[in-house]
């Protein structure tokens, strides 16, 4: 009996020492594992992430040598570390990075997590030090993005509109013209019901409807056709609409009368990309850079895509990317991490706008993202001019969508909250696409309720 | 040495104490021990510990975490989808129970009652178990395609009429249970045909000269002589079947509708896309302590079973 009590005594004396060595203090985390000199004190240390990975030569090349050429102009500041997981942003990894301290001083996030990382505070406040990034002043509106009560959080460094992207080789089969892809959604229909009558595996259009995609893309249609998902103040749902009401009976419409969307659901990102490169599927809402990842990632044929503007579209739902800094990184790092920020991807004729030598190391040129500053500024003039001056790939492919939203304003992410209302908006997206009696009435009201009662818990 | 053999009169010493003999004695076992405790301190009760700390806490990683009391609770508990996962977890749990559980031990009956090709269905049987449960999800994504998938396609072949699966709210479930099945049943069968070789043929000997038929003697002889075995099995299905999700998570998305939603499902959902792990952990406790109250059971059944 007394070697099982001193068992206990053991077992819980050990693990209360190791709970207690486990323990963290959050309040007090230096920050990354960078370290940051006092000013004058020697260089400043800095990482950085998002470095293209092995797989992809061409682009991590390019990568190194510009990190190479930025430490050489910066003698002052030391890049320490670099890594190159993917996704780049990884909300699985984030959070248990940044309380163990191995977050990046600089890292990646793409835009629908940029507000809920502002309102979390998980995010530096770069307002100080914006205006010494030469081309902050002519951003575009997707620094808006970035902005909260008048101070600014991040940097865009990625931007685009959405589209329609369709798939030349299937519209000329379906004896349609690919020069003159669908500019309504009736037209959509039409091109759809020709492109399924191809024969079994054809899907006119494909859509999303699960993992929060569904209402991801819910949301990009409801703005195209005028609408919005939240009130402007944030505070109340505002889809249950007829701009929402008109997604949903259109893509009903599609999937049950028309019997063009096939009958295979599209939960994930990668899922509608596969079956789009896949060659069988005649269009789907995308951005521009859906044409490079469907070659890249997905093996397509790059020739057989284009992209043309968003069928009647009044606003385009802003997707992209940017860098935010390490909230936990001193003032010195902040500075640095913008000097690296500015020099890899808001510079003209530098980094990733060095459109010349990513010319000569056979990259994509002429795609008309990333989007970052006003076509009025002499940066967005400049990039402009490197990129047609540089192109190397068939500037036809993207010339609808170019010219067709040309004049649509942008529209952001619904708040920080955004994912879980898209969420919520899966499941109209899923009714729609799985049920032929869906009421579409009903499914609207229910989602706007719970989204309401969403942003009330939220105050 | 033993202490027996230390002289009395060595000085001032004194005589080892009953517990000092004690540790002595087991030293090397407390040793061995440690490498244990400190692999379950550290990987299972510190992250135990921080969890129930995490649900009670608001924190962003950067500032003091704050108590804010039942307030992550209440944020899973008003999630429209919270109720839904709970039902889909409930309902998975009893059908993969249904089918988890009957089918691995009938199959593990008639494997024992085999006289040939016994070594080949063994290996056929657990070869699922063998593939990556991310490659078993993606091949029944192909088997479940309502156009072009093998299911509907065996269906056409006896003229009955194609089903949507994963497609529709009613089948998306069951259709989640028959994956889990598949991928699972063959660790089961496993176990239970090694039950079943633990039982002296007498038994069966002396039932049939009883007169007791094939029923009979699985009702009588078998089931009490697996006892233990299949009320282990029976707790241990319960708590791997109310953690699901990769089933959903690959398959549907939670969807159609909710309909495949489960609470592991949701617990993802809150900790890294809604970046809300404070709910995420609220959420996970709940799922423990229902998961404790079914291990509770599982000791005491174990401990009735072996005094």
């Amino acid at each position: 009996m007394k070697s099982h009590k001193l068992s206990i005594l053991l077992v819980s004396g050990l693990a209360i020492a190791a709970a207690a060595a486990c323990g963290t203090d959050n309040s007090g985390g230096s920050g990354d594992k960078a370290s940051a000199a006092p000013e004058g004190a020697g260089p400043v240390s800095i990482s950085v992430n998002c470095e293209p990975p092995k797989t992809n030569k061409a682009e991590r090349a390019t990568f190194e040598e510009d990190l190479a050429a930025f430490q050489q102009l910066n003698p002052t500041i030391k890049v320490a570390k670099v890594t190159d997981a993917f996704p780049c942003y990884d909300p699985r990894t984030f959070e248990p990075k940044l309380a163990s301290g191995e977050l990046e001083t600089v890292f990646y996030v793409n835009f629908p997590n940029v507000g809920r990382l502002i309102e979390s505070g998980q995010a530096a406040d770069l307002t100080p030090y914006v205006n010494e990034i030469k081309t902050f002043q002519d951003y575009n509106s997707s620094i808006d993005l970035f902005k909260k009560d008048g101070k600014v959080y991040g940097l865009p460094t990625d931007g685009y509109g959405m589209g329609l992207v369709y798939n030349k080789e299937v519209f000329t089969k379906a004896g349609l013209d690919p020069s003159s892809p669908p500019k309504t959604w009736a037209e959509v229909q039409a091109a759809a019901k020709k492109i399924a009558g191809l024969g079994p595996g054809y899907v006119g259009y494909g859509e999303y409807s699960g993992n929060n995609v569904g209402g991801w893309h819910f949301t990009a249609s409801v703005y195209g056709r005028g609408g919005s998902v939240i009130t402007d103040d944030g505070k109340k749902a505002a889809f249950n609409t007829p701009e929402g009401k008109a997604v949903l009976e259109n893509l009903h419409q599609m999937r049950w009368a028309d019997n063009s969307m096939g009958s295979q659901l599209y939960i994930d990102w990668p899922a509608l990309m596969k079956a789009m490169a896949g060659g069988k599927m005649g269009m789907m809402l995308g951005a521009p850079d859906v044409l490079i990842s469907l070659r890249n990632d997905f093996g397509g044929k790059f020739e057989n895509y284009a992209i043309t503007a968003q069928p009647e579209a009044k606003a385009l739902f802003n997707g992209g990317a940017g860098y935010m800094i390490n909230p936990k990184a001193t003032p010195e790092q902040i500075k640095a991490g913008l000097k690296w920020i500015e020099y890899k991807f808001l510079t003209p004729g530098k980094g990733q706008f060095d459109y010349a030598r990513a010319k000569s190391a056979d990259l994509t040129v002429g795609q008309p993202y990333p989007d970052l500053y006003r076509p009025d500024t002499p940066s967005g003039q400049a990039v402009d001019e490197l990129r047609k001056a540089n192109a190397n790939i068939d500037l036809a492919q993207f010339a609808g969508w170019v010219e067709g939203s040309k004049g649509i304003p942008p529209k952001a992410e619904p708040g920080p909250y955004a994912q879980e209302i898209y969420k919520i908006l899966d499941t109209p997206m899923s009714a729609v696409l799985t049920r032929k009696d869906a009421n579409i009435d009903q499914l609207l009201a229910d989602a706007e309720s719970k989204v309401n009662s969403l942003l009330a818990s939220k105050g | 040495m033993t202490t027996a053999s230390i002289p009395a009169a060595s000085g001032r010493r004194r005589q080892p104490t009953k517990l000092r003999r004690a540790v002595r004695r087991n030293v090397t076992a407390y040793g061995f021990l440690c490498g244990a405790l400190i692999c379950f301190a550290f990987f299972s009760w510190y992250p135990m510990v921080r969890e129930v700390i995490l649900s009670f806490q608001r924190t962003n990683f950067v500032d003091p975490p704050r108590w804010v009391g039942l307030e992550n609770f209440r944020t899973v508990i008003n999630d429209p989808a919270f109720g839904p996962a709970w039902v889909n977890t409930a309902v998975f749990t009893l059908l993969a129970l249904l089918c988890g559980y009957g089918i691995p031990f009938v199959t593990a009956i008639v494997l024992n009652e085999l006289r040939h090709a016994r070594a080949y269905l063994r290996f056929v049987v657990y070869l699922p178990v063998m593939l990556p449960p991310a490659v078993s999800v993606l091949l029944f994504q192909w088997f479940y395609n309502p156009d072009y998938g093998l299911f509907n396609q065996a269906l056409g072949l006896v003229h009955l009429p194609g089903l949507q699966w994963l497609n529709s709210t009613s089948t998306a479930l069951i259709s989640l249970v028959i994956v889990s099945t598949w991928m699972n049943m063959g660790s089961g069968t496993l176990i239970y045909l090694a039950a079943l070789q633990t039982i002296p043929s007498e038994l069966y000997e002396a039932a049939e000269l009883d007169g007791a038929g094939l029923f009979k003697r699985i009702w009588h002889v078998t089931i009490p002589q697996t006892k233990l075995i299949l009320l282990v099995m029976l707790l241990l299905q319960i708590v791997a079947t109310m953690q699901v999700f990769i089933e959903p998570y690959l398959l549907t998305g939670g969807g159609p509708e909710n309909a495949t939603v489960s609470v592991v499902y949701l617990m993802y959902q809150y900790a890294f896309n809604f970046g809300n792990l404070n709910a995420g952990n609220a959420l996970g406790l709940m799922l423990m302590i229902v998961l404790m109250v079914f291990s509770a059971i599982y000791l005491r059944v174990s401990r009735d079973n072996t005094v």
